[in-house]
């Protein structure tokens, strides 16, 4: 057996701490995972310094300030294993709409003195600037994906986290599809899994928290809700808001700049990389 | 860099401000033995909701606005839902608003019950976090054990009420998209008649605590209503007999840029314009000890009667019992969600259908933190065309910042990172959630101060 725990650390850049509060909400695993590994930082939960190096690498957030630019360098050299988690770190989060604007117009609109704050003009995702080796979508994660993540890893396995859509989980469950039924437009069958379909188990259509699944065809469904009549304007809305950036989404606005376009690759629908 | 002509000077600076949620740090510049000056500073990015959100629908502003803050995000519901309805004339019937408070009193008690067990407890007995202190004594691993299931009650009333604990996908503009049924929420009333014992035997067990000796002419500032303890709306209210609408919440009370901290603040506006030495000016304190010491006459018997029994008096001015405060109202909210349940009629429909309209509406609800303010401007086909956000972390800075300034003369003689600790532990009394402070700036400029003699 292992004679030393694993040393994991949570890290957080541009986000709302809800990822991480996620480790915190896994009310019944977290003794015992506390039990299992060495917290070695994780400011949310202890005043432990940042030192040494990690097996595991959580990070939460998005890339928006020159100075994170470098921090998560240094979180890559060191750390063996670098997941990020939620939509920030995976797709920019609902920050990168910046992206898709002027934010030199963004900060005085906000900030009476604009000059004071350094910031950069596009929120990216992690993979923008590391190497990456497992992603956890979702706006939030799934807290069931993150304890699957940590055993899978001290167990040496691959984390199980299925990567087709939420309309696949929603007919297992027998649901009523609700743009089918009703003419709600639902997200469903073009975003990943991992929510447990809990926006269709409130009458209410799926709006996209866990970004593109794997392989899907956005554009077709776009056309599909068009032709029965959805406003274009409410489908943009609804493609862009904390997966905007995510390729597969991004693409199928109307209002990206084309050079932003070319521009950075991001994740892609798979998980590894 | 200023030229120091006399005395010793010392920074005590922390850079990254251990359990709070989001990203802090704090200054205490001192020279010749005297305080000099202090700063808390908040590097967390700023992410433009105020700008980005202009051109979307206020229909959306429910579930974007919650993607602020992670561990509060039914407060950022439920104020961008008010307001909303406010601005399209929309009337929210009582069996709709109840079902609001449930769900509220589900994050009080998620968020509070964190905070008390996770983040605060911990620097009463000296450990560096709550884990650290499970693995210390079969003791105080019960303490924990307690908290964590607590805290999961808390999460299960927002899972049913809102679909899930983290960003609830339930809440809409009118209502909700599906009122649970009775029996949802009645399965959950048994756990709740547990976690209101365990809440009592947490008021009595944090009330014993060993707490630092700290007092000022505090001025606290909260939400009110003369007949419950209000929660999603009320007037304004302060301990100095203010007494205003939510909608006067702007002539009041006023973000500031000042030049000598480059950060925003929130300050009372005064009557006469205070001396240009007076920098705390106006601060002052929301949440849960602002909020107990000012509505406790309308809190429920029993959470009157347990709060009567402790060793800690209300109304108190030391904020070091703001912990006591929490655990009382995690009582209050335990006791609410009960009664809520059992007179529950599944409202239907589930929410109140309306049109868009050109309009605007502003609207304060409690936070666990404190008051949270939302205003939205829209235009005739629902599109936001301006958005203010007021969170209660930005308006405690200005408090904190003062809390920080009088205490600090005790750390000058403290080892380092013993100083370190007990300037924490004081800005900690505010669950600051720096991730809501969506205004606040970067403080990037250090100065000495030259001696003053």
């Amino acid at each position: 057996m292992a004679t030393k725990k694993p040393r994991i650390g949570v890290f957080k850049f541009a986000s709302c701490d809800g990822c991480q509060l996620s480790l915190l909400d896994c009310e019944d695993e977290l003794l015992a995972i506390a039990d299992a590994v060495e917290i070695g930082y994780f400011l949310e939960a202890t005043r432990k310094p940042l030192t040494g190096e990690f097996d595991i690498a959580l990070v939460e957030g998005s890339i928006s300030t020159p100075e994170q630019i470098e921090q998560i360098h240094d979180i890559r050299n060191r750390s063996r294993m670098l997941v990020t988690i939620g939509a920030c770190a995976t797709a920019g989060g609902i920050q990168a709409l910046r992206n898709f604007a002027d934010v030199r117009e963004f900060l005085s609109a906000v900030y009476a003195s604009p000059e004071y704050i350094d910031t950069l003009k596009t929120s990216t995702p992690i993979a923008d600037h590391v190497r990456v080796d497992f992603e956890l979508r979702g706006c939030p994660v799934s807290k069931h994906h993150l304890v699957e993540l940590i055993s899978a890893t001290l167990a040496g396995r691959r984390p199980n986290i299925p990567r087709h859509s939420v309309c696949i989980d929603c007919k297992r469950l027998g649901l009523t599809c609700l743009p089918v039924a009703y003419g709600i437009p639902c997200l469903g069958p073009i975003t990943q899994s991992g929510c447990g379909v809990i926006c269709p188990s409130y009458h209410r259509g799926c709006y996209g928290c866990f970004g593109p699944a794997h392989r899907t065809n956005v554009q077709g469904l776009v056309r599909a809700y068009q032709s029965a009549g959805v406003p274009e304007e409410t489908l943009d809305l609804l493609l862009h808001t904390f997966n905007a950036w995510a390729p597969g989404f991004r693409e199928s606005t109307r209002s990206v700049p084309e050079e932003l376009l070319s521009r950075s690759t991001g994740p892609g629908g798979s998980g590894e990389r | 860099m200023a030229k120091r002509k006399s005395g010793k000077a010392k920074t005590i600076q922390v850079r990254a401000l251990a359990r709070v949620e989001g990203e802090g740090a704090f200054t205490i510049v001192l020279q010749d033995d005297r305080v000099a000056d202090v700063k808390l500073e908040i590097y967390e990015p700023p992410r433009f909701y105020e700008a980005f959100m202009r051109g979307r629908q206020a229909t959306e502003a429910p579930d974007i606005t919650a993607r602020i803050c992670g561990i509060c995000p039914v407060a950022y519901q439920m104020s961008a839902v008010r307001a909303i309805e406010k601005a399209y004339g929309i009337q929210v019937p009582e069996p709709i608003r109840s079902l609001r408070r449930l769900l509220y009193c589900g994050e009080w008690i998620e968020s509070h019950v964190l905070h008390m067990y996770l983040l605060h407890a911990p620097d009463f007995f000296g450990y560096e976090s709550a884990i650290a202190m499970a693995q210390a004594s079969a003791e105080l691993k019960a303490h924990v054990e307690r908290g964590l299931r607590m805290k999961k009650i808390g999460n299960a009333i927002v899972e049913v009420v809102g679909g899930r604990a983290v960003h609830p996908i339930n809440v809409r503009v009118g209502g909700f998209y599906r009122a649970p049924t009775k029996d949802e929420l009645q399965a959950l009333v048994d756990d709740l008649r547990w976690g209101r014992d365990a809440a009592i035997e947490t008021a009595r067990w944090v009330a014993s605590l060993d707490f630092p000796d700290f007092t000022d002419d505090y001025e606290f500032a909260c939400i009110r209503s003369d007949h419950h303890y209000a929660i999603l709306e009320g007037d304004v209210v302060t301990n100095r007999g203010l007494r205003i609408s939510e909608d006067e919440f702007l002539q009041y009370f006023r973000e500031e840029q000042v030049p000598y901290s480059h950060a925003l603040h929130s300050r009372r506006v005064l009557p006469e314009s205070p001396g240009a030495d007076d920098r705390f000016a106006g601060c002052y304190q929301v949440g849960p000890l602002a909020r107990w010491n000012l509505n406790r006459d309308v809190a429920p018997d029993l959470v009157r009667q347990v709060e009567q029994d402790l060793p800690v008096s209300f109304p108190t001015t030391n904020p070091f019992h703001s912990i006591v405060a929490r655990a009382l109202e995690v009582l209050l909210a335990y006791h609410e969600a009960i009664r809520i349940i059992e007179d529950y009629e599944q409202p239907d429909p589930s929410w109140v259908p309306f049109e868009p309209r050109a309009g605007h509406g502003c609207a304060i609800t409690e936070a666990p933190r404190g008051m949270l303010y939302h205003e939205y401007h829209t235009d005739d086909a629902g599109y936001l065309t301006k958005v203010t956000i007021i969170p209660p972390t930005s308006q405690n800075q200005l408090r904190i910042e003062k809390d920080l300034y009088m205490i600090a003369p005790r750390l000058i003689d403290l080892p380092q990172d013993q100083a370190c600790w007990q300037a924490e532990f004081a800005i900690r009394n505010y669950d600051p959630c720096i991730s809501c402070a969506t205004h606040f700036l970067k403080l990037k400029i250090e100065r000495l101060p030259t001696s003053a003699h």
